[in-house]
């Protein structure tokens, strides 16, 4: 196939990326010459989800969760041991060559550290002009330094900061040329993995507000990776909540937020410690207690059940559904989902 | 004490007549090869025994390194203590040698830090590494130390402690780690624990297992803790008072409750209102404008003036000095008051 048959419609709220089952499991080997497979590691474990185009989707779970490992999925850096994942209608993982190098167009990605995610011997308009050398037809080259004064202008930074090295900008705003960087090309999704957990608090909210800024005028997706529950809250419209490879609970901020059915979740939210001292007494935490166990021997059946406080039988023997449950119509993979006390007003 | 007759309050060797712990008029540059930095230009705080402080502030406000001093580890070269003392229990310590200084580090106060994978030795069993202090500082035998290791390995609740006596530091998850490197700085039983970003590498669920280990250890054994972090969420959890650093001087300092209910300079206002909270949906998230300064340059008059939105022409021509609220409260600011009163309104 050399072009789409016809260009589909950009319906704000449809699918825009599709992954269905997505499995990604790195092996663990024994030997020198002849290395065998020993185990193996289930990074990501059946994982799946809509993106809705004009949307921000945040990932959040604890480090080992395989949050990172599935933004390099969706990127094509790895490829998946099973499972599915469609761009716009498109299959991404069979995609090869010229179709490949569209795909990638239209799907870009931010990522945590902007100290190292930007090549110190390159000026700052080598870097954000480096994506029309590999996609011409993206610009065309009279035209490519005026894209990239209008991209420094669109993340907030001065035109004429064009022959600048990195290391001559902050933090914050080495983030704004990473982000203008992936807006090079004009991608519909952006998958930003930990966009901001590097930056100090003052300059956390300066890159928030310009991702939000960025979609309205774009209309872009994201898909938004994070650990930190509160700024996934203020920039997310839905959520999913990774557990050891697995998504425990999706839904929409306001359903994972306020009515989580998800032991986790529930745990998850009520560790993050508000900024207000007065709420220090009645917040009523829940205390998991050990580590997250290695995904390399994953527990059986549910694989939060060695730290979870409603833990049976059954929770060893069969795996939990992430499906709508009675508690709430939002899917949550847990036998025992339910509501959580609201705590004590405030 | 030869000293106390400069000083405004009287300097007693036993923590009844002064603080603990006082820090006063510390200045502090590092000398580098580009220029000099000035990265703290007059921190003075105390501690008082039993109480929390929190040290906030971003990175490259000078909060770690006034720890670092407080402590004797920063490195000179390219450090150099320009001025100002650290007073512990009334002995001023940067008049000390080096070997009574080694006499407290530990013993009277102890440091835990960010990395506890760096932190710790990986050659070396952690239960050695605990031993160690003991015997080289305490004069126990391998065998009583051995058996002192595994209680503080208990005391911090790591599972199976005597089983655990042999593994290396990689054998242990990162919130072990940090149990580890807590159990090692109360070996000696300090009296104050400085805890420098204990739990910013951690995952929520792990930093509130550390953070409650903190406060019960911290009133089990009847320390002092100076917390220095940049998370405002976790300061509100468990401080007493809060000293909030910008470019090496404490811009606002007060307890706890009224910082956060009104705060009193611009730059702390600026941080409270720029944090997405996770009780609120749809907040707008105010930000503070430009970058904190070059340490090599600081602006004239107050260093937050050029990021301030109070920002008048006496901001731009004078050093602001501590301006004293009420109820030990202190702002560096010229419109302090205003500040204070308009979240009040």
């Amino acid at each position: 196939m050399t072009a789409p048959a016809s260009p589909p419609k950009k319906v704000r709220g449809e699918p825009i990326l599709a992954v269905r089952d997505l499995v990604k499991h790195f092996p663990i080997t024994q030997g020198v010459v002849f290395q065998r497979q020993i185990g193996a590691v289930r990074a990501v474990d059946g994982v799946s989800f809509d993106l809705r185009r004009g949307e921000t989707l945040g990932i959040v779970g604890e480090s080992g969760c395989g949050k990172s490992t599935l933004a390099r999925l969706l990127m094509r850096l790895e490829m998946p041991t099973s499972g599915a994942a469609t761009l716009e209608g498109r299959d991404l993982f069979a995609a090869r060559g010229g179709e490949l190098r569209r795909l990638r167009r239209n799907m870009q990605m931010v990522l945590q550290d902007p100290y190292t995610s930007l090549n110190p011997r390159m000026t700052v308009g080598d870097i954000i002009g480096e994506p029309f050398e590999i996609h011409p037809e993206a610009a065309p080259k009279g035209s490519r330094q005026r894209r990239v004064q209008e991209l420094l202008d669109m993340v907030g930074l001065s035109p004429e900061h064009l022959n600048r090295y990195p290391h001559q900008f902050s933090g914050g705003q080495r983030q704004r040329i990473g982000i203008a960087r992936a807006l090079a090309l004009r991608p519909e999704v952006i998958v930003c993995d930990e966009p901001v957990s590097a930056l100090d608090v003052s300059i956390q909210a300066q890159v928030i507000n310009l991702l939000e800024q960025l979609q309205d005028e774009l209309g872009l997706s994201y898909i938004f990776i994070a650990h930190d529950l509160s700024v996934v809250r203020h920039i997310c419209d839905r959520v999913a909540v990774m557990y050891l490879g697995r998504i425990v609970e999706l839904g929409t901020e306001e359903e994972i937020y306020q009515r989580a059915t998800h032991p986790y979740t529930q745990a998850l939210l009520s560790a993050v410690p508000v900024p207000d001292p007065e709420l220090r007494d009645n917040q009523n935490m829940i205390r998991l207690i050990g580590d997250v166990p290695s995904p390399a021997n994953p527990p059986s059946g549910c694989r939060f059940r060695t730290r979870c406080w409603k833990a049976q039988d059954v929770c060893a023997t069969q795996d939990p559904d992430t499906v709508p449950r009675a508690a709430d119509p939002h899917p949550s993979a847990c036998h025992f989902a339910e509501l959580r006390a609201p705590a004590s007003p405030s | 004490m030869s000293q106390s007759a400069v000083q405004p309050t009287p300097a007693s060797p036993t923590p009844e007549g002064g603080h603990l712990l006082e820090v006063r008029d510390l200045h502090v540059e590092f000398r580098t090869g580009e220029g000099v930095a000035k990265v703290i230009n007059g921190v003075s705080y105390h501690l008082d025994a039993g109480e929390t402080l929190a040290v906030l502030g971003e990175s490259g406000s000078g909060k770690s390194v006034t720890a670092q001093a407080i402590m004797g580890i920063l490195d000179t070269p390219p450090a150099v203590i320009r001025s100002g003392q650290i007073r512990y229990q009334g002995r001023d310590l940067l008049t000390q040698s080096e070997e009574q200084r080694r006499q407290v580090r530990g013993t009277e106060i102890a440091m835990i830090f960010q990395d506890a994978l760096s932190a710790l030795n990986p050659t070396f069993p952690v239960g050695w590494q605990i031993s160690e202090t003991l015997r080289q500082r305490a004069g126990m035998s391998r065998g009583n130390a051995r058996q002192r290791a595994i209680e503080l390995m208990e005391l911090v609740k790591i599972p199976a402690a005597a089983n655990r006596l042999g593994d290396y530091p990689h054998q242990f998850s990162g919130g072990m780690r940090q149990r580890v490197m807590i159990a090692m700085a109360l070996a000696l039983n300090p009296k104050v624990l400085i805890a420098d970003e204990p739990t910013t590498a951690l995952d929520v669920t792990v930093q509130a297992q550390i953070m409650d280990l903190l406060a019960d250890l911290r009133r089990d054994l009847r320390m002092a803790m100076i917390l220095i972090t940049h998370d405002l969420g976790v300061v509100a959890g468990v401080a007493d008072r809060i000293a909030v650093m910008y470019a090496g001087r404490i811009v606002e300092h007060a307890d706890v409750r009224s910082l956060y209910k009104s705060p009193a300079h611009p730059y702390t206002k600026g941080l409270l209102e720029s944090i997405p909270r996770l009780d609120f949906h749809g907040q707008h998230l105010s930000t503070i404008r430009g970058l904190p300064p070059n340490l090599m340059r600081i602006p004239s008059g107050c260093p937050f003036h050029p990021r301030c939105p109070y920002v008048q022409q006496v901001c731009v021509d004078v050093v602001p000095h501590d301006l004293v609220l009420g109820d030990g409260r202190t702002s560096a600011c010229h419109f302090a008051q205003e500040v204070r009163d308009d979240r009040a309104r």
